[in-house]
């Protein structure tokens, strides 16, 4: 059995599959009930001064009959007093002294405030500290949350509070409402944060009722700006996990989140970077009993692929992550249509014609119903000399695995842009075409 | 006196309970969530009217129900009734590409109606009525051919009067549905969403009695034959004059018509016949309460013309198949009631001229079904109506048209639906009145051209 065990930050947690700070994780009942059912840690719902709620609360995206794909919210930070959750720290720690308590902090930005508020968690036995300077609705408008995670010299000088008297690490947690979000963690580095975690929700309003004309979720007839979420953020989130991974200076370890909903999931953000994975939307869908097929595939997937321990996962992809001009110009590849496979719904051929490159043809379909006999097969055809390889058709396919993406051998070596225009001024008098036909060769 | 079986009238409720009863509006959101909008589909290219059915799914989805009825509508003024009763598997939803992945197609019957369903029940009209053109148009029947032909002929701007003998229109659509799959007074109601287009239905005129046809030549542009076919065919067998032998129509008829509890069954029913009607008959006897329902048919399951759902139903409701044998005569008791049926077994051929294996009597191989109802179902007389009509050109007593236009022999006369291809669904009416009623308002429009030109 491969060892799910993460060492983040010098702290030992027994999976990476860590709950985030959110409506999971706002007492000690629920989280006590989420380490019963598998998970390795959970980020305390952000302790500071308590706040107000509205209700609603929450709105979401659904997507044909899916329920829930993108969830918004204008919840506010832990509504309890701090005393409260910071004695029900303590409980969880003493009943599972293994598994990894986060206490999120975020209170308003003086130095003291911040110092007693820190002794205070450390006090409560929690294995680390994570700093909301994310959090995007209401508590930004207060100057907190956001306010500080969007301006890096607010997140440096704050987290340099903290580190005056934190005596366990600390992670800043990221805004995606930002720019660019590495600029951040670097922040948060020369802060002195440990670690970073992101992302944290990103702006949003979520739709409008088209009866009332109110917005969702609806306060009275009115709404706010919420925080965006759910599996719907999940690439924009790889991405910014990829970034941070990617920058050469942050080297802090990374906790992933945004829109992580099962082990495949987690899996794409250690590959990007992330040695923990932290998970809120898909709990509050459908309970914390995602955990134990999160356990159990990646288990699977790391018996398969032959590794002993999650952490030689971490960050494998970074290096495969290029910025576009060193990508292979003489790749190429063609789309094939499997016509065992093909069900004729002709996706393939209106993506392509209208959408795309007019790389597909397809006969018009003759009338006729099952009384006059069989419906012939209706195939649409690559022209393989216009297809520019982009992918649509196989992703339109409603078919696993009938359009396939086939490499052909140009007999090109490999050319970047890069490497194309550092030829050009080599070889002003060659055109580009012929550059490219010759590869890096061309020296 | 009636001696068959007597059912409550709250058991005959149940047994002819709506056979496909309308999607709930979740189920209809995941019904239809499952259509992939397929590009130049196939389950349009297999609908006789040409439905734009991913397009009225789509708007079913994104809650545009009266966008959706009006894709619908448009296309097939009948929309609710072949949402009921078209034989979808082997039209639309036989021609659905989920098929090919092993998959259900699309319930695009189901969805069909309840888009429909949600104008019909509202009396919402989506149809408009088009800018009067001074042309005028009578229909002859009130089935789906003619109901089609006025609907279209509207919303282009010719005024529409339908002939029908019957008390209520809607023709077989009203009279000669299985009970269980419609009742006469939905297709009714679906014929008002077609008055409120501004048809004209006028019940019980019987053309060449009431009305003569000369007087229709002389009071509009144009005449549509949407007159079905007659009666059920005969058994050409001593049987004729003998009580507790029925048609197929009639009984039918009578289940759409009478109160279920006012039709009378035998105990032991033999229906004659291999097609769609003969199988509507036995499961609607067997509903009614007969114990034992025998379908005799000629030939074998292969080459029996109804269709394989059609076929599982019957099965389902307990028909007992009696496959290659014929009727000879029927066994009258002393008071000339039904109460035996002798019939011969037959054996096989080569193909007929029908294109299905032909079939002789095994001499001496009779054998005698106890039975006290014999209901034939053999398909149905062409009319002898339409010998009235001037140059009509008949075909085997099936009306001659331009497939284009349907305009007859007779350029003054068009026709559709069972007239002219002897028996089809109601789907095929619906395109072949939609069809007439485009040939009408051309050949209309192009004589006004030609009077405003001389």
């Amino acid at each position: 059995m491969p060892d799910l065990s993460i060492n983040f930050c010098g702290v030992r947690s027994p999976n990476p599959f860590w709950l985030a700070s959110g409506p999971p994780t706002n007492t000690a009942y629920q989280v006590m009930k989420a380490f019963d059912a598998g998970w390795g840690g959970a980020v305390w719902k952000t302790i500071g001064d308590p706040i107000i709620n509205t209700a609603s609360r929450y709105g979401s995206i659904d997507y044909k009959h899916e329920r829930m794909i993108g969830l918004n919210n204008i919840e506010l930070i832990s509504d309890r007093p701090i005393e409260t959750n910071f004695r029900e720290i303590s409980e969880v720690k003493k009943r599972f002294p293994k598994n990894t308590v986060v206490a999120s902090l975020m209170v308003e930005s003086k130095r003291e405030t911040w110092h007693d508020i820190v002794r205070r968690a450390q006090d409560s036995g929690s294995d680390l500290l994570e700093l909301n300077f994310g959090c995007p609705h209401g508590m930004s408008e207060r100057g907190m949350g956001a306010a500080v995670g969007q301006v890096p010299e607010y997140t440096t000088m704050i987290t340099t509070w903290v580190k005056e008297v934190a005596t366990i690490p600390v992670i800043v947690k990221l805004t995606p409402n930002v720019t660019d979000v590495a600029h951040m963690a670097s922040a948060a580095k020369q802060g002195g944060a440990g670690a970073v975690s992101l992302v944290n929700t990103f702006n949003s309003l979520v739709g409008v009722d088209l009866d009332t004309y109110a917005p969702r979720p609806n306060v009275g007839g009115y709404g706010s700006h919420g925080g965006y979420c759910g599996p719907s953020v999940k690439p924009i989130a790889l991405h910014m996990v990829s970034s941070v991974a990617k920058h050469p200076t942050v080297g802090v370890p990374i906790s992933g989140i945004g829109g992580i909903a099962n082990w495949q999931d987690a899996t794409e953000f250690i590959l990007l970077g992330a040695t923990s994975v932290q998970v809120c939307t898909a709990a509050m869908h459908y309970g914390f009993r995602i955990v134990e097929d999160m356990i159990d595939g990646l288990s699977q997937y790391l018996e398969d692929k032959g590794f002993n321990s999650v952490m030689d996962l971490v960050g494998k992809s970074v290096n495969r992550i290029r910025d576009w001009g060193d990508l292979d110009l003489n790749y190429k590849i063609v789309a094939r249509i499997d016509p065992q496979l093909c069900i004729g719904c002709n996706l393939c051929y209106i993506a392509c014609e209208d959408g795309a490159h007019q790389c597909i043809a397809a006969a018009e379909r003759p009338r006729g119903d099952l009384r006059d006999g069989e419906i012939a097969k209706h195939v649409p055809r690559i022209l393989e000399d216009e297809c520019v390889g982009c992918n649509l058709c196989a992703l339109v396919c409603p078919v696993p695995g009938c359009i396939t993406m086939e490499q052909l051998d140009n007999g090109r070596a490999t050319m970047s842009w890069r490497q194309l225009q550092e030829a050009r001024g080599r070889n002003p008098q060659c055109t580009m075409g012929d550059l490219l036909a010759k590869g890096t060769a061309a020296d | 006196m009636h001696t068959g079986p007597k059912l409550t009238p709250e058991q005959l409720e149940e047994n002819f309970a709506d056979i496909n009863p309308p999607l709930t509006p979740s189920l209809a959101l995941e019904a239809a969530s499952r259509c992939l909008f397929c590009y130049d589909a196939p389950c349009i290219k297999a609908c006789p009217t040409e439905i734009n059915i991913p397009q009225f799914i789509r708007q079913i989805l994104t809650q545009n129900l009266v966008g959706s009825a009006r894709t619908i509508l448009s296309a097939n003024v009948l929309g609710h009734s072949c949402g009921r009763v078209c034989p979808t598997s082997v039209l639309c939803e036989g021609a659905c590409v989920l098929n090919a992945e092993g998959k259900k197609p699309v319930e695009i019957g189901r969805l069909q109606r309840h888009a429909v369903d949600h104008v019909l029940n509202r009396g919402i009209n989506v149809l408009k009525a088009g800018k009067e053109n001074g042309q005028r148009v009578a229909m002859i029947g009130a089935g789906p051919a003619s109901l089609a032909c006025a609907a279209e002929l509207r919303r282009l701007g010719c005024a529409a009067v339908i002939f029908d003998s019957k008390p209520h229109p809607g023709g077989l659509n009203t009279y000669g549905i299985a009970a269980y799959k419609m009742r006469a007074e939905d297709s009714v109601r679906e014929t008002e969403m077609i008055r409120a287009l501004g048809v004209d239905i006028r019940n019980g005129v019987t053309i060449g009695r009431d009305v003569s046809l000369e007087q229709l030549e002389r009071e509009y542009d144009a005449i549509f034959l949407g007159v079905g076919l007659g009666e059920t065919d005969d058994l050409n067998i001593e049987a004729d004059n003998i009580r507790r032998c029925a048609d197929a129509l009639s009984f039918i008829e009578k289940t759409k018509t009478n109160g279920f509890d006012h039709v009378q069954i035998g105990t032991q029913v033999a229906v004659i016949g291999g097609g769609n009607t003969a199988i509507d008959v036995a499961t609607a006897a067997r509903r009614l309460g007969a114990e034992v329902v025998y379908m005799i048919y000629r030939r074998s399951r292969e080459e029996m013309s109804a269709f394989d759902y059609e076929y599982e139903l019957a099965k389902v409701d307990g028909v007992t198949f009696v496959w290659q044998a014929a009727p000879v005569r029927v066994v009258p008791d002393a008071r000339g009631r039904a109460q035996g049926l002798v019939c011969v077994k037959t054996e096989l051929g080569p193909p007929d001229s029908s294109s299905r294996r032909s079939f002789r009597p095994i001499p001496g191989s009779e054998f005698t079904l106890e039975v006290d109802m014999v209901v034939r179902a053999l398909g149905q007389k062409k009319l002898a109506f339409l010998q009235d009509i001037p140059n009509l050109k008949l075909d085997g007593g099936k009306v001659v048209v331009n497939a284009e236009t349907m305009q007859t022999a007779n350029p003054k006369y068009f026709a559709g639906g069972d007239c002219v291809n002897g028996g089809g669904e109601v789907v095929d009416a619906v395109a072949h009145g939609k069809r007439a009623a485009r040939g009408i308002h051309a050949a209309l429009a192009a004589q006004q051209r030609g009077v405003a030109h001389a």
